[in-house]
Formats: C-alpha cells, sequence, structure tokens
C-alpha cells in the first residue's frame, strides 16, 4: 500500500535527507519538561526503536513529531516541515497510534475504517485490503468496536492508520494487548509499509520482539535521547 | 471541506443510530422539562401562551446536553485526538458536526412540538404553519453553529464540561427571543403582560430575519474559528 | 535567582538601558507616574464636584450623584470591552502573534468585569432609589448583564492552562465572538421591549437634565475615570508579562534540574 503523495518539500533530489530531525528539542507538558533536550535523527525507510523507561519521554517525542505538541525549544524537521512555524501542516503525512485507540465504540469496524480512510481520501479497495491485511474481513467487520477484545480493537486502530497510508508511522506501544497471532500480523503489516516507503517509530517494551523487527534502536531516559540517536549515514 | 463535512456527519448520525442515545436519554429529559414546567408554573390559562417559550427554553436546555454528548463521543477513545493528527479538516469537522446536530436537534423539536400540542393545548394556526417552519429551521441551524463552536472549546479536558453552559447560555440568548417571539406570531399566543391582544402572523417575519443573520454570522464565524480552538495547546 | 546591576560606565550604558527595559518595564517610567498622579487629582476632583459643588437635581435631589459614578464606569465597561476586542485581533491578524496584545486584552477584561459589575450595582442602587425598582428589562441593561457573563466566561476560558500561546489564541477568539455577539443580543433585545410599549418609567438612564456645573462634574468623572482604567491596565499588564516571564524562568529551572536527575542516573 504506496503511501499518499511521495512528500518532498525540501526540493526533490536529496535522498538521503532524513525524515525526522531533532536538535536539543525542548517539550513541556503544562509545567514539566517532558523532553529536556532531545536529539534525533531518523533516516527514511527505517524501522526505529525507541525503549526507556517509563515516563522517559517516548511518547512525548512521538507526539511532537505528529505535530500534536509544540516544541518549545531546539530545532525540529519532520518530512520538510518545519515543527516550530508549521505543525499542522506536518500532521497529513504522519500516522500516530498512541495509547487510546481512537475508535468511534459504537460503529462496527468496518465503518471505523471506512471513516478513517476516507478522511485521508483512501478508495474503498484501500479500505478492504487495510481489512484483511490485519485480519479484520469477514465476520469481525460488522461488529461494533466496543464490544471486541482489547486485542481486536488494537488491530482495527491499525487498520485505520494503515488505511490512511502515512508516510511516516508512529507507533507507541502498539504490540500492547495483542496476542502471539496479532503481535506477528502487526510485524508482517510493519514491514510491508516500510517496503511500499513508510518509515516507522515504534515506542516499546517490548524488546525482544521490537528490537528483532527493528532497524535501529535508541534508548530514552529523562527526557533526552541517549548514545544512538543522531548519526545516521550521509 | 464539504466531503469531509460529509463523513463526519454520516459518522456522527450513524452513531447515534447505533447507540439511540438521543432518542432513548436526551428526548425523555426534554419531554420531562416540559412537564416541570407545566409543575411549576401552576396556571392552566397562562400555559398555552407561554407555550412556545417554554418550547425553546426546553430545546435549548436539550441543546448543552446534544452538544455535551457529541463531543463526548470523541473524547471517549481519544478520537478528538485522532480527528487532530489526522490533519482532518477542521471547518469540514466543524461543517459535519453542526449539520449533525442540528439534524438531532429537528428530530428532538418535532416531537417536542408535538408534546407542547399535547401537554399544553396549544393550538398552531395553518397560516402560521411556514412561518414555523421556516423559523424553527433557523433557529435550529443557529442554535447548532454555536453549540459545536463552544462545544468544541470546551471539549475534553478536564474542568471544562462547566464551562459550556457558562459560555453558550449567554450567546444563544438572541436565537431564545427571536425563535419564541416568532413561534407566537405563528402560534397567535402572546406572553408576559403585552397590550396588544393578538398577534399577526406577519410580525413574526422580522424576527426570522434576525435568526437568519444570527445562522449567518456565526455559520461563518464558527468555520474560521473551530480550528484555532480545536487546538490543544 | 539574583539580579545584578551592570555598572555604569561609558559604553556599558548602553547594556544598562537595556537591562532597566528588561527589569523595570513601562510601569517605572515617568509615563506611569504622571499618569497615576493625573488620575488621583482627577477622582479627587470627582469627589469634590459630584458630592459637595454640583447642585442637587430638581426631582431627584441627592440620589442624582449616583450618576457621577454609574455612567463613568459604564462607559469605561464598554472601553474594556472594546480594547479586549481590539487587542484580540492585533493578536490574531498580526503575523507576530505577540503575547503583549493577549495580555493587554486579558488585563483590560479583568478591570472590564469590575466596572461592568459596578455599573450594574451602581445602577440598580440609582434605579431603587428614584424609580423604586432595581431592574429593568430595557435593553441596555440587559446588553450591560449579558456582557458580564460573558466576560466572566472569557476571564474562566483564559484560566484554562496550557501554553502561552494557546491561552492567547482561544481568548482572543472568544474575546472577537463576543463582538458579534453583544450586538446581536442588544439588538433582539430592544426589539422585544419595543414591543411592550410601556411608558419609560423604569428607563434609568434618560430623563435626567444635565447642564452646567451638573455636566461639568460629569464629565471630570468621565475623563478620571478613564485615567483610572488606562492606570489600571498598565500595571495589570505588567503583571502578567512577569507572571509569564516567572513561567517561563520556571521552565528553565524545571529543565535544569531535570537534566540534574539524568546526570545523577547515569552516574548511580
Amino acid at each position: 500500500m504506496t503511501p499518499t503523495s511521495q512528500h518532498d518539500p525540501s526540493g526533490g533530489g536529496q535522498a538521503t535527507a532524513p525524515v525526522v530531525s531533532l536538535r536539543e528539542v525542548v517539550a513541556v507538558l503544562g509545567r514539566f519538561p517532558a523532553l529536556a533536550g532531545a536529539s534525533l535523527d531518523v533516516a527514511a525507510g527505517e524501522i526505529l526503536l525507541l525503549q526507556g523507561p517509563n515516563g522517559a519521554g517516548k511518547t512525548t517525542l512521538l507526539r511532537v513529531c505528529a505535530g500534536l505538541i509544540p516544541v518549545a525549544r531546539g530545532e525540529a524537521r519532520v518530512l520538510g516541515h518545519d515543527l516550530r512555524t508549521d505543525r499542522a501542516a506536518v500532521r497529513r503525512f504522519v500516522g500516530l497510534l498512541g495509547h487510546h485507540n481512537g475508535l468511534y465504540g459504537d460503529l462496527s469496524v468496518r465503518d471505523n475504517v471506512g471513516f478513517w480512510g476516507r478522511t485521508a481520501g483512501a478508495s474503498d479497495t484501500e479500505i478492504a485490503a487495510a481489512m484483511s491485511q490485519l485480519g479484520l474481513d469477514g465476520r469481525l467487520s460488522t461488529v461494533p468496536v466496543s464490544r471486541l477484545s482489547a486485542g481486536q480493537r488494537r488491530r482495527t486502530a491499525l487498520a485505520c492508520l494503515l488505511a490512511r497510508r502515512s508516510q511516516l508511522w508512529l507507533l507507541d506501544e502498539p504490540h500492547a494487548g495483542l496476542d502471539a497471532d496479532g503481535r506477528d500480523l502487526l510485524d508482517g503489516v510493519i514491514r510491508q509499509a516500510v517496503r511500499s516507503g513508510a518509515t516507522v517509530i515504534v515506542a516499546s517494551h517490548e524488546l525482544e520482539r521490537a528490537e528483532a523487527l527493528a532497524t535501529r534502536t535508541v534508548t530514552v531516559a529523562g527526557g533526552v535521547v541517549l548514545a544512538g540517536g543522531s548519526g545516521m549515514v550521509a | 471541506m464539504w466531503r469531509t463535512a460529509r463523513l463526519v456527519a454520516s459518522k456522527d448520525l450513524l452513531i447515534e443510530w447505533r447507540s439511540r442515545q438521543v432518542t432513548n436519554q436526551v428526548l425523555p429529559f426534554a419531554g420531562l422539562t416540559l412537564v416541570l414546567f407545566a409543575f411549576a408554573l401552576d396556571r392552566d390559562d397562562i400555559t398555552a401562551r407561554v407555550a412556545p417559550g417554554l418550547f425553546w427554553l426546553a430545546t435549548t436546555f436539550s441543546l448543552i446536553v446534544l452538544v455535551q454528548r457529541t463531543f463526548a463521543v470523541e473524547t471517549s477513545d481519544g478520537a478528538l485526538d485522532t480527528l487532530r493528527v489526522a490533519g482532518v479538516d477542521p471547518a469540514g469537522i466543524y461543517l459535519g458536526k453542526s449539520l449533525a446536530l442540528a439534524v438531532q436537534l429537528l428530530v428532538l423539536e418535532v416531537l417536542l412540538v408535538i408534546g407542547v400540542v399535547v401537554f399544553y393545548a396549544s393550538n398552531i394556526r395553518p397560516a402560521g404553519i411556514v412561518l414555523v417552519v421556516t423559523a424553527g429551521l433557523l433557529a435550529t441551524c443557529g442554535l447548532a453553529f454555536v453549540g459545536t463552536l463552544y462545544g468544541g472549546l470546551a471539549a475534553g479536558a478536564k474542568g471544562r464540561e462547566t464551562l459550556l453552559p457558562l459560555l453558550l447560555l449567554p450567546v444563544v440568548a438572541p436565537v431564545l427571543i427571536g425563535a419564541t417571539r416568532a413561534f407566537e406570531a405563528a402560534f397567535g399566543t402572546r406572553g408576559g403582560n403585552g397590550i396588544r391582544a393578538g398577534v399577526e402572523i406577519a410580525d413574526g417575519w422580522p424576527w426570522v430575519g434576525m435568526l437568519a443573520v444570527f445562522a449567518a454570522v456565526f455559520g461563518t464565524a464558527g468555520v474560521l474559528a473551530f480550528g484555532p480552538l480545536l487546538e490543544e495547546a | 535567582m539574583s539580579i545584578t546591576v551592570p555598572n555604569v560606565e561609558g559604553e556599558q550604558l548602553h547594556a544598562r538601558r537595556a537591562w532597566m527595559r528588561q527589569w523595570r518595564g513601562v510601569t517605572s517610567t515617568a509615563f506611569s507616574r504622571v499618569l497615576g498622579i493625573v488620575t488621583l487629582v482627577g477622582l479627587a476632583w470627582l469627589v469634590i464636584f459630584g458630592l459637595v459643588l454640583s447642585p442637587e437635581d430638581e426631582i431627584q435631589d441627592s440620589s442624582v450623584r449616583i450618576l457621577y459614578i454609574h455612567v463613568p464606569t459604564a462607559w469605561v465597561a464598554y472601553l474594556a470591552f472594546g480594547v479586549t476586542a481590539l487587542c484580540s485581533a492585533m493578536y490574531l491578524f498580526r503575523p507576530a502573534h505577540s503575547l503583549t496584545w493577549d495580555r493587554i486584552a486579558g488585563a483590560s477584561s479583568e478591570i472590564g468585569v469590575m466596572f461592568m459589575g459596578l455599573t450594574l450595582v451602581t445602577g440598580a442602587l440609582w434605579g431603587r432609589l428614584t424609580w423604586g425598582v432595581f431592574w429593568a428589562w430595557d435593553a441596555r441593561l440587559t446588553t450591560t448583564a449579558f456582557l458580564f457573563v460573558t466576560y466572566i466566561g472569557y476571564l474562566a476560558v483564559r484560566r484554562l492552562g496550557g501554553s502561552h500561546q494557546a491561552r492567547a489564541r482561544r481568548s482572543a477568539v472568544l474575546g472577537l465572538l463576543a463582538v458579534l455577539e453583544i450586538p446581536l443580543v442588544h439588538f433582539s433585545v430592544r426589539l422585544w421591549r419595543s414591543l411592550h410599549q410601556e411608558a419609560s418609567v423604569a428607563n434609568p438612564n434618560g430623563d435626567v437634565k444635565l447642564d452646567g456645573l451638573m455636566l461639568f462634574s460629569l464629565m471630570v468623572g468621565l475623563v478620571s475615570f478613564t485615567l483610572l482604567y488606562a492606570w489600571l491596565v498598565l500595571h495589570r499588564q505588567r503583571v502578567m508579562y512577569l507572571e509569564d516571564r516567572y513561567e517561563d524562568a520556571d521552565l528553565d529551572l524545571a529543565l535544569a534540574q531535570r537534566r540534574a536527575e539524568n546526570e545523577e542516573n547515569s552516574r548511580g
């Protein structure tokens, strides 16, 4: 499933321009500096794993990249957009899967995936393909989401993300709540997305499985990215 | 923008259709307020005359509940967040939710009119039907526009739910005044201590003009302002 | 956080001036002091004229003196509303989105709410004394009451939290929406009351003949209250500026703290 519009506002030609580029980024939640000077580079096509203890700032880092949280200090560019000035523009090309699933409980799986897909301009075939890739076609597709198990809801949220065909995937604990089959499914979907041109950043506690999946691992702690953050191949 | 609006509106109405919360909970609530008004007023000769006012009061209070409901749907599983990240056109979200809200309000109003006729023994003059429908539609649009706008402001985060009535009620006052006067003209009744005995239908149309202005002004304002208001930080 | 004063020598005069601008702001300028003094003089003048020198009205005798307060407070209340709306627009539509506009709007709204409350109270008292009613449903009074409630809502929204820019954006939008709302309220109430054809018994602001000394006292009142308003807004927005700076400094402190913790953790 190819991402929408191979997007390259930095002027084309730079095949090695990082998808995400953060320099000493400070981001606040209320009074608390959730990110206290994080620097990170992510190249196109990478599957980056963010690991670290709770409260380290992994979720905040993902939300900053999604353009949800403003950058208080430092520089941040995602997909060529400067997050300090143009946060809203980057959102169309980014897909975030957070702790909540962002689903409408009263609607069926097909209604949810359909809504989220269509608002991003996906066609009916793409929506159907997203659902089948996550094993949601057939009997499950007409069940209201509130009646599904946690794992099935997670898969539905992933199907919504898949249907949107984002260029940058930001996944916060995506394996949580999935059974073994679901996790295999998820890994397959991620790999498939990267093959189609997306870049993926995953924050996870599932170290073994995630490390096998990822092409690179960095550690986030105390609101900063420890060694392993920058230094991508130029 | 219109495409997004259509998607959002159908999504909202579909949710309502599946969950039936409005029909099962808000409608009875509105009907109950009509009954409680009758208890409080306790003057059979008056109720027919104040019926239009009570109708619009009941509608206004139900509006608050409906607005809270339409945004509770979004915030319960973080869908509002997802809407923000998804980069969905905020103006489209606004129009879509307003449309869905207006439809729900209209259903409510139709049933309330029946309630008013039944409980308060009002009679609608056949010649006044056009006025009633026009005024009702315009007032509903105004209420939906304003409700969605301020609802978006008050959505989500803690401590904001009680903000909604405080913000919303002053703003809907013109609609309350205008719609009630228009309905009085259509019903042929007169509330309060007016000197004139009856009301001509023609008296209602200036109010309809005001309702139209209100709806246009706040509809436009909402399309422009909803995006900035939706931003969390 | 200690404040060190650069010593004043030759080319460091420039540095000192920059420091003064940063730390002492507009409220410690001569302009502000003069404004304050003139305001006090004006208010004292008003007291003398209003309570002592100006004559009693034929019909209402001493109770007309409330007018010398009531009219100026009403004027200031609406002025404050206008300033808030204007500054909200300036904040939103200027590309720089300077927070100064937001702070002036906020300060003006706080002062405005206070004066609006005063207007309603003095109006009610005067109405009671002269016409025997505390309240009348005319367009002006009702609109003022609505503006009062709208401003309370505005102030509540200002306190919702989040970043300074978020607060500014939300409040500015709300301020401009209020500009749309108030004329509609006024118009609909006026149209509504015109249906009732009441005798203008309870018309609190009309029917008082003002001339000569009474008119002059009223003018004094208007001017000195306006000056009072300006002085209050000036100082309030300065306090808000300092509060914002304090929060930003808080961030530096919190950042330093967090980084220190990280150091300890990596060592320990």
